[in-house]
């Protein structure tokens, strides 16, 4: 098998797998219907708590939008791993003679795909609410790209760890915020550039965040298969 | 070459011993019938000829696979109906069984006659199967073996759940499978509708395996 071919076909199994989580994602409209609404909500009630003192609110926007975000990560992750969970499912990636590491590519391409849906409401959200205002568009998406990447690799890795636990759904918010907390803290810095509330090079936070998103995908996809027939 | 040859097949579940030394040779084209009461170790044994487990000590070869070296290979040739059903809830019969066939580069051409032969008519396609009732989810969880077109069947309960109507639709999907050269092994907890179908029969008890009806 030439190397393109083999290439040609891992994406198509990643593509497969990806298309799959959001078809069921879109039947079930967990995102749309629960997943978004508490994200916006948990931004109002930052609002409220804040509110008094508006500066502080406006420094603290980036923050407050990447703890949403870690926040939604946790959900989506927990999403992700109930669907190969449930009725013997994973069985069905086990037998086909997928590469593993395509089905760990595909279910965090999958994860990807919603944060970025909730980000972009989640962005105009705090301009709105928050009075914040984008200096930087480029570096808003490109932190948002790369912080989305490493959150659903990170997560898609430790929600593959922990599916074969009892108690899978405590002990992945356990594990996950902590490893997440490079991510909140370069992303809070990148985005805080973009918005011009802090003197930083947001640029070189990013590129951070894009060394995180690399390293948990490669471990990710190292390591899948094991976990996926441990589980 | 033989379908399933395992020989002192330790297979540890945690520290307990799930099969504890099985011998089973299975040819291509037998029908072998797993016997035992509940606990007993059938579908680990089942699991095991899956490439689902991993084999703690002894030997063990599936389709010419060696268990030890190369589960994966033995996955893609084997099916697997076990007491759940491996089917996405939230999509429907026919879109399970496409997933299944282009994951595992099968052709889906054959997805709809999979589904007619197991009864599954049109109205039920579109639905998804975490709507269908347990026999109706039993009979697309089959219909996805067959798409498959194994070399080894591994079915745990096939009659479980099912009609009269689809217990004779499986006996009939054995039936032609062993007679097209697969080599099938049945689990069930009893000798019923199982034993019909069987070209052999072999007990397990606390995870080992004796010839015959046993005990």
């Amino acid at each position: 098998m030439t190397a393109w071919r083999g290439l040609s076909l891992f994406a198509g199994d990643a593509v497969l797998v990806a298309a799959k989580d959001l078809r069921i994602e879109w039947r079930a409209r967990t995102t749309l219907g629960q997943v978004l609404p508490f994200a916006l909500l948990v931004l109002v009630l930052f609002g409220f708590a804040l509110d008094a003192n508006r500066p502080t609110l406006r420094l603290a926007t980036p923050g407050l939008l990447w703890m949403t975000v870690l926040f939604v990560t946790v959900v989506a992750v927990q999403r992700s791993v109930a669907l190969e969970s449930a009725d013997g499912a994973r069985r069905m990636l086990l037998l086909s003679g997928m590469a593993p590491a395509a089905a760990f590519v595909g279910k965090a391409a999958a994860v990807t795909v919603q944060l970025l849906i909730v980000e972009a409401l989640l962005v105009p959200g705090v301009v709105l609410l928050y009075d914040a205002k984008i200096e930087s568009v480029p570096l808003v998406v490109a932190t948002c790209a790369a912080a989305t990447v490493g959150l659903a690799a990170a997560g898609s890795l430790l929600g593959a760890v922990v599916a074969g636990v009892r108690a899978h759904q405590t002990v992945l918010p356990i594990l996950l915020l902590p490893v997440s907390a490079p991510v909140l803290i370069a992303a809070t810095r990148a985005f805080a550039d973009g918005l011009g509330t802090v003197a930083v090079d947001g640029w070189s936070w990013v590129g951070l965040l894009a060394g995180f998103a690399v390293v948990n995908a490669v471990i990710g996809a190292g390591v899948y298969g094991p976990l996926l027939e441990d589980a | 070459m033989s379908a399933v040859r395992l020989r002192g097949a330790v297979v540890l579940v945690g520290r307990f011993p799930a099969l504890a030394g099985v011998d089973l040779t299975v040819e291509r084209g037998e029908v072998v019938l797993v016997r035992g009461p509940n606990g007993a170790g059938k579908s680990t044994l089942l699991h095991l000829c899956a490439g689902l487990l991993r084999l703690s000590e002894g030997e063990g070869e599936v389709l010419g696979c060696d268990l030890g070296v190369d589960r994966a290979a033995a996955r893609r040739r084997v099916g697997l109906l076990g007491h759940d059903t491996a089917l996405y809830g939230e999509l429907t019969a026919a879109e399970n069984l496409h997933l299944w066939a282009r994951a595992s580069r099968l052709n889906e051409a054959d997805v709809p006659g999979a589904l007619e032969r197991l009864g599954l008519p049109p109205r039920l396609r579109g639905i998804p199967t975490d709507r269908l009732s347990a026999g109706q989810r039993r009979r697309a969880a089959l219909a996805a073996i067959v798409v498959r077109r194994p070399e080894l069947w591994l079915l745990d309960e096939p009659h479980a759940g099912l009609d009269s109507g689809g217990r004779e639709i499986v006996d009939s999907i054995v039936t032609s499978a062993a007679e097209a050269g697969a080599a099938v092994v049945l689990a069930s907890h009893e000798t019923g509708p199982a034993g019909g179908l069987a070209t052999r029969t072999v007990t397990m008890a606390g995870g080992t395996l004796s010839e015959g009806l046993g005990p």
